[in-house]
């Protein structure tokens, strides 16, 4: 879009039009992940519909695994290490960050799609298996149309490759070297997240609520980051990074244009904070947070935990770009504001999940304070800082899918039993799955030899090594009133006597079993032996300008 | 470089693993299997940390049987082990108690019969019990060895997690749901109370390491920080220093605890089982203070004097309220829990008050004290499984029926009121001369501790065991083999170290004599003859 836009004014101008040079090698990761979405299309219009699930799943693992080579490949070639480049027409960067955390989507993605895949949980509608997602999407809730397309053993096969589709943009977000292209990117993964919100089986009217909300929610946050960009291009001149960045420090050489827009800093001031509106919604940052327990709790839990994961990661990676190369100069501007932004996350997210009674909405608003957490190390803006948030959303996106896909197995008669006191003496009929997930609300907690103690020991590190020791005192404080109520899920899963009655713990296939397995191994793999991703995270740490 | 702290660590914690692995305990069978292997490894535990103990020359260098292996590099943190002596005393403490806690806790975890209306108990709960008894064993071994903050940090929190499921999953079954819902605030309690102890922590030891990496010193190993601290090289600001030390100070005074931070502590061995409690006030605790004396004092010698007086005016509240609250409690266990907290007051105080005996006296006393609390609950926990009830109340004329049981516990008591040739008597001596010659009158106030320890231990015992027998105490039977098996060996090292406790101090005298000289500090001029003659027990 942006490509064509510049074209055609170019042409205007100019006989001759520059064909754009497209690096379809170094771009390989992202092209992967969308022809397979493409290529999934397809399949919903031509394969037979009882081999369309089969086909889907293996379609969609063997794209992002493809593209998570491509992705490994290149770091192996130096891209990231030792050489970074700007690929069509410097619009998308290929770096350390870029890279690092494209494979973190990639391989959140996978596990994603392996919840995604689980059939073996919900009963069989018209005898066939069924998964997590409705029968037919358009048909109303409760009506004749529904339960003819769940008589019919109908299925959405569809949100492989809406996933494919937002799995793309992601990749996207974080490497986008000018604003045009990250908003581009942020409408290419939101608009699929926003329909797979629609699509759970069970509870429509909620998860169609949730949608809907998210939908309007998201609409303005996008809306406000697009005001933003026109806002910056006035005030710059072009929309590329690096341009915005030496214009605000004045390395740019300076044109009678330019002189006469650069003067106005209310363009600049007010285009960043649109930006970081628009950046503070999609990492679910107070107070732009208030659509993520709604959308959390009514989206299917598969798609739940995609989002939580792999969303925050694409955001936070384009946070860290737009703030680390675009607008370093205005540090002093944007730290007070960030400051208090990642306070109030913090303390909100914490306190209020206090009073949770649903599982879902609580690890909504654990993933607020999360937020508040991963903050504190963008506003170091030091190398530990960007190194640290890179380790932070690795460690936490498996945390996140793992807890999400533990949220699937705890089932009743109407589906997943997400209110806690259902989940009352679940340590006591099945010690592995509560131990599974009293491993995940620990690592949430940060309680050492986890990952999520390391990826919190950094990034507070970052902090206070940033200059910003009282950031780390209210972190560490918010800390302790996380932890209570991550406890207060241990204690009732273990010490509370089971309700009879209650729900019970669905067997699930070798997807949802890998899954989590993949969660327990990362979590602990990265509490007790880091140093490798540390390292890994550390080489990574520089953006291409 | 050796491994042998290594493998002293690592024997307790594959044992978790593999005690938690092995099959359900359904049958009787099965789990006498599982109670087994976890005695066999702690007993393998004690052999090795005794085998460190003795290998330690306390003439040697400050730490030994040093290893150090690469950790997490991005952070200067490695995997540091070594010992001093008092490190190595209180891992041997450690060791000899575990295996004494299981056997006392032998029956604590059977799973009851199944309800009739289904299959809700857990079939694990021997496996867990045992495994997490191991765990925690492990986790308190890492810390009294490391030598690394962050290393020393990691486990200090880490155990908490064992620990609060011991206290929460574990209790007697007989209460009903009252007794549960008790148990798991109690659990709750402990985990917040020290979990933010440690946050705090956390942040101070974050601090540390900005301001070290700041001066080119990117590391958390002990002794390179210690010695940069000593020769200057690592400089900490006022502010900074003592922002640092109230960080680290305040984790470990809600761990040790000291009054005002001590609420969680009567609740939490109210309610665990006995076992339990002598792993919370008799091990775990053992790690708060034993780390103001290596981390308090080491890194942050100035803070530590400036706040001395401070914390000595808190350490004697704590013994006062302590045997105050002692005196007045109507339960047996919480009893035992407020004479604890008066105890952990003398051991903090001879840690402060700063001089030589004060701090051998403070390191004894936390020997000592495990050794006569662990009797006198223990003794107290066969009783009250006997009559279903921690009331004292409950009980009366029990010696008539009970002798034994009624010996041991009356000798776990005298115990604790510091009787003279029993093993308390020495270091409460040695704590209070320590700390008169330096605040003759913080000395004297708290002396009267004593005066109250024999209220409290002397009262209970008269209340129990003494007088009329009571109908339901009448046909309490007395103390079975493996509870004399149990008893035999606390009692006997009561005796023992009250007598004979020269092997302790010439352990423990060099180490404590390295962490005052970190501090610049030595013993004030003699001004009274008491000074002398306890110097003979010294050597």
């Amino acid at each position: 879009m942006s490509t064509t836009g510049m074209l055609a004014a170019a042409g205007g101008s100019t006989p001759s039009i520059p064909a754009p040079h497209i690096e379809y090698g170094q771009l390989s990761p992202m092209l992967v992940v969308f022809g397979a979405a493409v290529a999934g299309i397809l399949v919903e219009a031509f394969v037979p519909r009882r081999y369309r699930h089969w086909t889907q799943v293996s379609l969609a693992l063997a794209g992002l695994i493809g593209s998570f080579v491509a992705v490994v490949v290149l770091a192996a070639q130096g891209y990231g290490s030792t050489k970074v480049d700007l690929l069509a027409m410097e619009s998308v960067a290929l770096d350390g960050p870029a890279l690092f955390l494209q494979g973190v989507i990639l391989l959140a993605a996978v596990v994603a799609v392996l919840t995604y895949a689980e059939r073996k949980l919900e009963p069989k509608a018209g005898g066939l298996p069924a998964d997590a997602f409705a029968a037919q999407a358009a048909a109303t809730p409760g009506g004749e149309q529904e339960r003819a397309a769940l008589r019919a053993g109908f299925a959405t096969s569809e949100v492989f490759p809406l996933t494919m589709f937002a799995v793309g943009g992601m990749l996207l977000f974080p490497a986008a070297n000018d604003l045009l292209t990250m908003f581009v990117a942020l409408e290419v993964f939101s608009l699929p997240l926003y329909l797979l919100c629609a699509l759970a089986r069970r509870r429509r009217l909620l998860s169609q609520e949730a949608a809907v909300k998210y939908f309007l929610l998201g609409a303005f946050a996008s809306a406000f980051f697009l005001f933003g960009t026109a806002l910056l291009y006035g005030y710059a001149g072009s929309v590329k990074l690096g341009d915005i960045s030496d214009v605000i420090s004045g390395k740019a050489m300076t044109t009678p244009a330019l002189l006469s827009t650069t003067q106005n800093d209310a363009l600049l001031l007010i285009g960043l904070a649109m930006l970081a509106v628009g950046l503070l919604f999609k990492v679910g940052a107070v107070p732009f947070h208030s659509w993520i327990p709604d959308v959390y709790q009514g989206a299917p839990t598969p798609v739940t935990g995609f989002m939580a994961a792999a969303t925050k990661v694409a955001a936070f990676g384009a946070f860290l770009r737009l703030f680390y190369v675009a607008f370093p100069g205005l540090r002093l501007d944007w730290r007070p504001v960030l400051w208090g932004v990642a306070i109030l996350t913090m303390v909100v997210g914490a306190v209020l999940a206090v009073t949770q009674q649903d599982v879902k909405r609580l690890l909504a608003y654990s993933s607020i304070a999360h937020a508040g957490f991963i903050l504190t190390g963008v506003i170091a803006t030091n190398k530990q800082g960007l190194s640290s948030v890179l380790f932070y959303l690795l460690s936490y996106s498996f945390v996140t899918l793992g807890a999400f896909a533990v949220v699937t197995l705890v089932r009743d008669s109407k589906g997943e039993a997400t209110h806690l006191s259902s989940w009352a003496g679940l340590g006591r009929r099945s010690p592995l799955v509560a131990a599974v997930f009293a491993l995940f609300l620990l690592a949430f907690a940060g309680i050492p030899l986890t990952s999520g103690f390391t990826g919190k020991f950094a990034v507070f590190q970052a902090a206070a090594a940033g200059g910003a020791t009282p950031l780390v005192v209210v972190g560490v404080l918010s800390s302790a009133v996380a932890a209570f109520f991550y406890i207060r899920v241990i204690v009732l899963m273990f010490f509370s006597d089971p309700k009879p009655g209650g729900p019970t713990v669905a067997i699930p296939s070798a997807f949802t079993a890998t899954a989590i397995g993949a969660g327990v191994l990362v979590t602990l793999g990265l509490g007790l032996l880091p140093q490798y991703f540390l390292d890994l995270a550390s080489k990574a740490a520089l953006f291409v300008r | 470089m050796s491994a042998l702290l290594t493998v002293t660590c690592a024997v307790p914690a594959a044992g978790a693993v593999l005690t938690a692995a092995l099959p359900a305990g359904s049958t009787e069978a099965r789990r006498s299997t599982t109670k087994a292997v976890a005695l066999g490894v702690s007993a393998v535990t004690l052999v090795l940390a005794a085998v460190v103990a003795t290998r330690f020359d306390p003439h040697g260098a400050r730490y030994q049987l040093t290893e150090s292996y690469s950790w997490i590099r991005s952070f200067g943190i490695t995997f540091s082990l070594g010992v001093d002596g008092i490190g190595a005393v209180l891992a041997l403490l450690t060791a000899v108690l575990v295996p004494v806690v299981m056997l006392a806790s032998w029956h604590d975890a059977d799973p009851a019969p199944v309800a009739p209306d289904g299959t809700f108990e857990n079939r694990r709960r021997t496996q867990g019990f045992f495994a997490l008894i191991l765990a925690v064993e492990a986790m308190v071994i890492v810390s009294f060895y490391a030598t690394d903050v962050f290393l020393f940090y990691v486990f200090f929190e880490a155990m908490l997690i064992p620990m609060y499921f011991l206290i929460g999953g574990f209790g007697d079954r007989a209460g009903g749901p009252e007794a549960a819902r008790q148990r798991s605030y109690a659990a709750v309690k402990f985990l917040l109370y020290n979990l933010l102890g440690g946050l705090v922590m956390l942040a101070a030891v974050i601090g540390l390491y900005v301001i070290a990496q700041d001066q080119g010193l990117g590391t958390f190993d002990l002794q390179t920080l210690t010695s940069a601290i000593a020769d200057g090289k690592l400089q900490l600001t006022g502010t900074a220093e003592k922002a640092l030390f109230l960080g680290f100070f305040f984790a470990f005074a809600v761990k040790a605890p000291l009054w005002p931070l001590h609420t969680w502590l009567p609740n939490a061995m109210g309610e665990a089982t006995a076992g339990t409690a002598v792993l919370i006030t008799a091990v775990v605790d053992k790690v708060g203070t034993f780390a103001m004396l290596r981390f308090c004092l080491g890194l942050f010698p100035d803070a530590s004097k400036t706040f001395a007086p401070a914390i000595l005016v808190l350490s004697v509240i704590g013994i006062i309220y302590g045997a105050l609250l002692a005196v007045g409690q109507k339960d047996i266990k919480r009893l035992v829990a407020y004479a604890s907290i008066s105890h952990f007051g003398f051991i903090i105080m001879g840690i402060f008050a700063l001089t030589s005996q004060g701090q051998s006296g403070a390191t004894l006393y936390m020997v000592n004290h495990g050794i006569s609390t662990a009797a006198w609950m223990l003794v107290a926990g066969f009783l009250i499984s006997r009559r279903g009830s921690r009331l004292i109340a409950d009980y009366g004329g029990v010696q008539k029926v009970a002798p034994v049981l009624a010996g041991t516990f009356l000798v776990g008591g005298l115990a604790t009121l510091s009787l003279p040739g029993l093993a308390p008597f020495v270091s409460e001596f040695l704590v209070l001369v320590g700390t008169f010659t330096r605040y003759p009158a913080i000395g004297i106030v708290a002396t009267f501790g004593i005066v109250l320890a024999a209220l409290y231990a002397l009262l209970l015992y008269q209340r129990t065991m003494t007088g009329p027998v009571k109908a339901e105490v009448s046909t309490m039977p007395d103390l079975k083999v493996r509870e004399l098996a149990v008893v035999a060996p606390l009692v006997a090292l009561t005796i023992l170290l009250g007598v004979y406790p020269k092997p302790l101090t010439d352990l423990v005298n060099p180490s404590v004599n390295a962490t005052l000289s970190q501090v610049h500090e030595t013993d004030p001029a003699p001004a009274h003859p008491v000074a002398a003659t306890s110097g003979g027990e010294q050597k």
